[in-house]
């Protein structure tokens, strides 16, 4: 009962208070958030860079080889796929090392950046979290500050991974480092974009979607840039991903482009910062209108829920895969020139010369079937989502069964895609037709396209039975996604062996129209997909749900 | 009142989580158009066994019956005969409050359930056009009351469902409640506020560790229960404390206070008189002290959570 203690013992000395107070706590906090990701990201590349280097070394083991690939390269869609050509008349290892592995490991980069600013700044301020920070002791640009320096470390950690892992392949060391730092700035170029796609919009998912959207356009422009000259034209420079690859890493080293992604960066910070002081705390700069009172009979339809709930992402993806499609399309006529100059190119490669454009439109929509691949994985995995945020009981005490919620989820996903397959063969038919004024193209390439729908079904019924098999193996679908990506664009490059190509589905699909329609692997899918919903479906009735 | 069979009905029923036993031998009743309360803290079963009556989880032993039918077996056919509100209600954000509420009551159809769509909508003072997103926690949980009170049903379980509410929409939440039983509605009520189940049970089950540790009608309940007695006289107390049943006797400056157990009560009034009693008052057991009788000491080691 003594008053001895005169003030509260539990506070510390008050501190002077600036808009970067309590930085380091946070700092401390998106550290460890984000730490996992991190090392998981580091970890990959730094294990994947020698083990591409290695696996290339092997199947382009002299000058010979080098030069057949080089030739097989000097065309529009190699072109669109790898990076500017500095070397084409001396193509060395490490020349078609920089030129045919740096995109794949800028995207990821830039992919990294995207979801992780998109997490710390506005997924945080989204979920409210942001706010009980921003009650304690904290500047106002502390957080913003802390989740940008963090997003800076991820990309120094990856960039350290690329170099060292180009290191050990036997790279040259400053030519390493280039190819390391400018992995790192892409990345951070493409965080900053984050952050200002993040003041624009009220939701994590809008603004990672958006700046992803970003990062295609800057893979096309770049590719289309390169395409109109060969190393690089006016339009390459309007790229991010153009300024990495300009710096010629391993052919004649520059390093001044890395100074327009440094630039960039501070620029886009600045946007963001002046952006960021227009808004209150959770609003976006637009305010979010008023909607409809009650439901529409749309919403209450079978399968509305699910078609409002995934609907919006399959149209953004599928407008954007379009004008994707009708790009490469377009491109066909530009290859019939470069095949009048090399007339031995059948000689070197599988690729047909008296159907040159048939089979690059075919490669096309096997590469951009993995968007509809993807958005049929994640569509299916939105009801994981539902189930552990507890949406899914209310649905379900309304009256719906579960196997009937499911079945309905799985075929409005499938029809989703199904149209955005549709989109993708007529946007390649239109590109093609354009360029060789032949209609018959728009046709056939829809058709084509349409062979990938057994395909499709097939990532969707095992994410579908895996998420029956329970909530948390749902998202082992996503290695099947990277995998079968993996394949596609580096598979050849790599020399895997044919049983290693072969697990990725989409290697089973006969390029038409340049080859002939092979039924049988369609039916084979199309079975084991139905054969896998109903097995999903079946599971999910007969297991304890997540939540609410 | 009477029904060959109650509307919940729960015997030694238990549900492991690996390790977890969350919950373990529990039983509960709920008669046909009562209200029954379903009592305990944080992380003593009450979510679990809810989940396990809506046929979302799975028994691992026991049995669960709701409308006379199994819930995992029959979950379908009886979710058209009852309606849930959950306590931490997470909406669509990109659904409108109106919006979700029609989705969560995609079953009903009509003019009479158009109308009691506006009325609650009305009554707890819910904007239906503002994006769910927007919505305060108070406000996500007046979506799905409204949801639940709407549908025309037997059968209503409720999970904690006035968290996040003000204590005029609990008002309103009350009267609600009151006016289903009035209409021969069964309500499964479950809360840890012990004023709302007070207010409005018929019976109480209270819940604690995975199982039923008291049963009954809130009149046997408080038989459990102490009294506050406080009373002025000059008299010396001493033949109080040799009563058994009587606690914490205090005496100060002519006035006495003590807790004597509910049963004890009638040997206690004639030792007050003979004690010449001046003024005198004996505050009624609240479930407040039931609660804490209950859970009182040993109240601390229960933090584990169970969802």
């Amino acid at each position: 009962m003594t008053a001895a203690t005169a003030a509260p013992t539990h506070r510390r000395q008050r501190r002077a208070v600036g808009p970067l107070t309590g930085l380091r706590s946070l700092l401390r906090l998106h550290l460890r958030l984000a730490r996992r990701g991190i090392l998981i990201w580091t970890l990959a590349v730094l294990v994947l860079v020698p083990a591409s280097i290695y696996a290339m070394e092997d199947v382009y083991p002299d000058q010979a080889a080098l030069d057949a690939r080089a030739t097989l390269l000097d065309n529009p869609s190699a072109v669109m796929m790898t990076g500017p050509f500095f070397a084409a008349d001396h193509y060395t290892f490490w020349a078609m090392v920089a030129n045919e592995l740096l995109l794949y490991l800028l995207v990821p980069a830039a992919i990294m950046s995207i979801l992780l600013t998109a997490r710390l700044t506005r997924g945080e301020e989204e979920s409210g979290r942001l706010e009980l920070l921003r009650s304690l002791p904290t500047g106002r640009l502390a957080p913003s500050v802390s989740a940008l320096l963090v997003v800076a470390l991820a990309n120094l950690a990856l960039g350290a991974a690329v170099a060292s892992g180009m290191l050990i392949g036997g790279g040259g060391a400053s030519d390493s480092l280039a190819l390391g730092l400018a992995t790192a700035l892409t990345g951070l170029v493409f965080g900053a974009v984050t952050a200002v796609t993040a003041q624009l919009t009220e939701h994590a998912g809008t603004a990672s979607g958006t700046a992803l959207g970003i990062l295609a356009l800057s893979f096309m422009v770049r590719g289309i840039g390169d395409v109109i000259e060969r190393d690089g034209s006016w339009l390459s420079w309007f790229s991010p991903l153009a300024w990495a690859q300009q710096t010629r890493a391993f052919v004649d080293l520059r390093w001044w482009p890395l100074l327009v992604s440094l630039a960039a960066v501070a620029v886009l910070l600045v946007i963001a910062g002046r952006l960021s002081h227009r808004r209150d705390l959770g609003a976006g700069l637009r305010p979010a209108a008023a909607g409809r009172a009650a439901a529409s009979a749309a919403l209450l339809a079978p399968g509305g829920l699910t078609r409002r709930l995934v609907g919006g992402t399959h149209l953004a993806w599928g407008i954007g895969l379009f004008l994707f499609a009708l790009a490469f399309g377009s491109l066909a006529s530009s290859l019939t020139d470069f095949a009048e100059n090399l007339p031995d190119l059948a000689g070197m490669a599988p690729i047909r010369l008296d159907d040159l454009t048939g089979s690059f439109s075919a490669f096309v929509l096997m590469m951009l079937a993995i968007g509809p691949v993807a958005l049929a994985v994640s569509g299916m995995l939105r009801m994981r989502t539902e189930e552990t945020a507890g949406r899914l009981a209310g649905v379900l005490v309304a009256g719906t069964s579960r196997a009937r919620l499911a079945g309905q989820w799985f075929l409005v996903v499938l029809l989703g895609t199904a149209a955005m397959q549709v989109l993708l063969g007529l946007g390649v038919g239109i590109g093609v037709w354009s360029a060789t004024e032949d209609t018959a193209w728009i046709g056939e390439m829809t058709l084509a396209a349409l062979t990938y729908l057994p395909a499709v079904a097939l990532y969707a019924a095992i994410a579908l039975a895996l998420y029956g098999l329970g909530s948390r193996l749902a998202p082992l679908a996503w290695l099947l996604v990277v995998y079968t990506a993996l394949v596609t664009f580096l598979g050849q490059m790599l020399g895997l062996p044919d049983w290693a190509m072969d697990l990725s589905p989409l290697q089973h699909i006969a390029l038409v129209p340049s080859e002939d329609l092979e039924v049988m692997p369609l039916v084979v899918m199309g079975v084991t997909a139905t054969a896998l919903a109903l097995l999903g479906l079946a599971l999910l009735r007969r297991r304890d749900l997540a939540a609410g | 009142m009477t029904s060959p069979e109650p509307a919940v009905h729960v015997r030694d029923l238990t549900k492991t989580f690996g390790a977890t036993r969350a919950l373990d031998g529990f039983d509960l009743t709920v008669p046909h158009g009562e209200v029954t309360g379903f009592l305990g803290p944080n992380g003593a079963g009450k979510s679990t066994t809810i989940r396990v009556l809506l046929g979302l989880l799975r028994a691992s032993s026991g049995t669960a019956r709701v409308l006379g039918r199994d819930p995992w077996r029959d979950a379908v056919a009886i979710h058209h005969r009852l309606a849930y509100v959950p306590g931490d209600t997470n909406l669509w954000p990109g659904l409108t409050g109106g919006e979700a509420i029609d989705v969560l009551t995609r079953g009903e159809s009509g003019e009479r359930h158009r109308r009691r769509r506006e009325e609650l909508i009305e009554r707890f003072e819910l904007d239906p056009a503002k994006r769910a997103r927007t919505y305060s926690k108070g406000n996500r949980q007046k979506v799905a009351l409204v949801a639940a009170l709407s549908r025309d049903v037997d059968l209503y379980i409720m999970d904690e469902p006035t968290s996040g509410l003000d204590p005029l929409m609990e008002a309103i939440f009350t009267d609600e409640v009151a006016r289903l039983r009035a209409d021969g509605r069964t309500v499964l009520l479950s809360s840890h506020i012990l004023a709302e189940v007070e207010k409005l049970c018929d019976t109480v089950t209270i819940i604690r560790a995975g199982k039923a540790v008291e049963s009954g009608t809130l009149a046997e309940l408080r038989h459990l229960t102490r009294s506050t007695v406080a009373a002025t006289t000059d008299a010396d107390p001493a033949p109080l404390t040799r009563l058994d049943g009587v606690h914490d006797l205090v005496a100060e400056n002519g006035r006495l206070r003590f807790d004597v157990d509910d049963r004890a009560l009638h040997d206690v009034l004639p030792v007050l008189t003979a004690l010449g009693v001046t003024g005198l008052t004996i505050t009624p057991p609240s479930l407040e002290d039931l609660f804490l009788r209950h859970y009182g000491d040993e109240l601390e080691p229960v933090t584990e959570d169970a969802s």
